[in-house]
């Protein structure tokens, strides 16, 4: 729902690295992206591919790392990944209330020139 | 326009390459050396440093912050003008607002003689940091106790815009279907309390309570629940138990 602001937060992130290290051309953008941070990845790339038009970063290869969302059980200690919003351990049935992974909307690296 | 938060610098830049760099475009074969470079941030970098200093603010004044999410109509404003009624008599509250447009529930809170600053965010579908922090500095914050904050009606993207409250509250009503909790696990999740409000049409909507819990416990496992009627009070004492414990123990950790 949000994508478009996402996608102009990149582009500033971008924009602001570009001016401290100097560089004029962004070709590709690798980002991680939890299942759970509640981005629709393919509104946000086309949200970053519209902003992008125009700038340093028009046309660059966005590339997304999907991060499954993964709990931990503070009953039994098992780590698990939860498959289809069941936060229940497979051990113990316990409902696990601390999530490890799955929240990030990151950006990871970028390739330029 | 504020130096405090920089907000001024982060306006969106125009960075247009013009017309003749365009056909330089974006072409691998002529020869300039690419890089990676790597790093690690997040795009809600910026949303969570102001959400600390939010956090920061609260933590130094003992004020208890709530972050009350749910779908539009769930029953939020009418929560609150109860609320605010009932227990703005002993205790310093006040209401920050957020709604696509109109100022209409600033204006239901301050019929109560409540202090309310309405955010109208336009397209932005839901609150973030640097909206409550502008917001904070029109009300008056000394001896505030509790700030609620109404967020835009939505289950979905406020789950990922923390404000720097102490309590997410998610609501929802009898009358969106007992599998609510199930189609927003996001914000089931980041919960620490839910409240299902309008329970005096539960029977008339054939609202199936156990059912509710039920999915409420398994999506939201941290929190707590609540089961009020914002319109007959049913209920509420203990809402009113709950905050006041919260605001008992931020404004200890103030002093
Ligand atoms: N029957 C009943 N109606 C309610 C209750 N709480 C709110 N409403 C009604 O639900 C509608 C939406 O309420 P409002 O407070 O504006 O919802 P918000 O969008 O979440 O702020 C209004 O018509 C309210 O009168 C309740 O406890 N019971
Ligand atoms: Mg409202
Ligand atoms: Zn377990
Ligand atoms: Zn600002
Ligand atoms: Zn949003």
């Amino acid at each position: 729902m949000h994508e478009f602001g996402l996608a102009q937060n990149l582009l500033n992130t971008i924009l602001e690295q570009s001016q401290e290290r100097g560089f004029s051309r962004v070709h590709g953008i690798t980002m991680r992206i939890g299942k759970m941070s509640g981005v629709v990845e393919d509104a946000f790339s086309f949200a970053f591919e519209s902003l992008a038009e125009g700038t340093l970063a028009e046309g660059a290869k966005l590339s997304i790392e999907d991060v499954p969302i993964r709990c931990y059980c503070t009953d039994c200690g098992t780590e698990f990944e939860c498959a289809e919003w069941s936060y229940r351990c497979p051990t113990c049935n316990g409902i696990s209330t601390e999530l490890r992974s799955g929240q990030e909307m990151d950006l990871v690296s970028m390739e330029i020139s | 326009m504020c130096g405090y938060c920089g907000c001024s610098q982060t306006e969106p830049t125009a960075h247009g390459h013009g017309h003749h760099d365009h056909e330089h475009g974006h072409d691998h074969d002529h020869g300039h050396e690419h890089e990676t470079i790597r790093f690690e941030q997040s795009l809600l970098a910026k949303n969570d440093k102001l959400a600390e200093r939010n956090r920061g603010f609260f933590l130094g004044r003992g004020i208890a912050a709530v972050n009350i999410v749910s779908s539009p109509g769930s029953g939020k404003t009418a929560l609150l003008e109860r609320t605010v009624s009932d227990i703005g008599g002993d205790t310093r509250v006040a209401v920050i607002v957020g709604d696509l447009a109109t100022d209409n529930d600033a204006a239901r809170l301050k019929k109560h003689g409540t202090p309310a600053v309405q955010i109208t965010t336009g397209t932005v579908c839901h609150l973030d940091a640097h909206m409550v922090l502008h917001a904070l500095e029109q009300l008056d914050t000394h001896g505030l106790q509790i700030l609620f904050i109404e967020n835009v009606g939505n289950l979905v993207c406020p789950s990922s815009f923390d404000l720097g409250e102490d309590r997410r509250v998610v609501m929802m009503s009898v009358t969106e279907g007992e599998d609510k909790p199930l189609k927003y696990p996001t914000m089931f999740h980041g919960a620490d309390l839910v409240i299902v409000n309008k329970s005096d049409i539960a029977e008339a909507v054939e609202f199936h309570r156990d059912t509710a819990l039920a999915n409420i416990r398994e999506m939201a496992p941290r929190a707590d629940i609540l089961e009020v009627s914002a319109k007959t009070g049913a209920g509420m004492d203990a809402w009113y138990a709950w905050l006041k414990k919260l605001s008992e123990t931020k404004s200890a950790a103030a002093r």
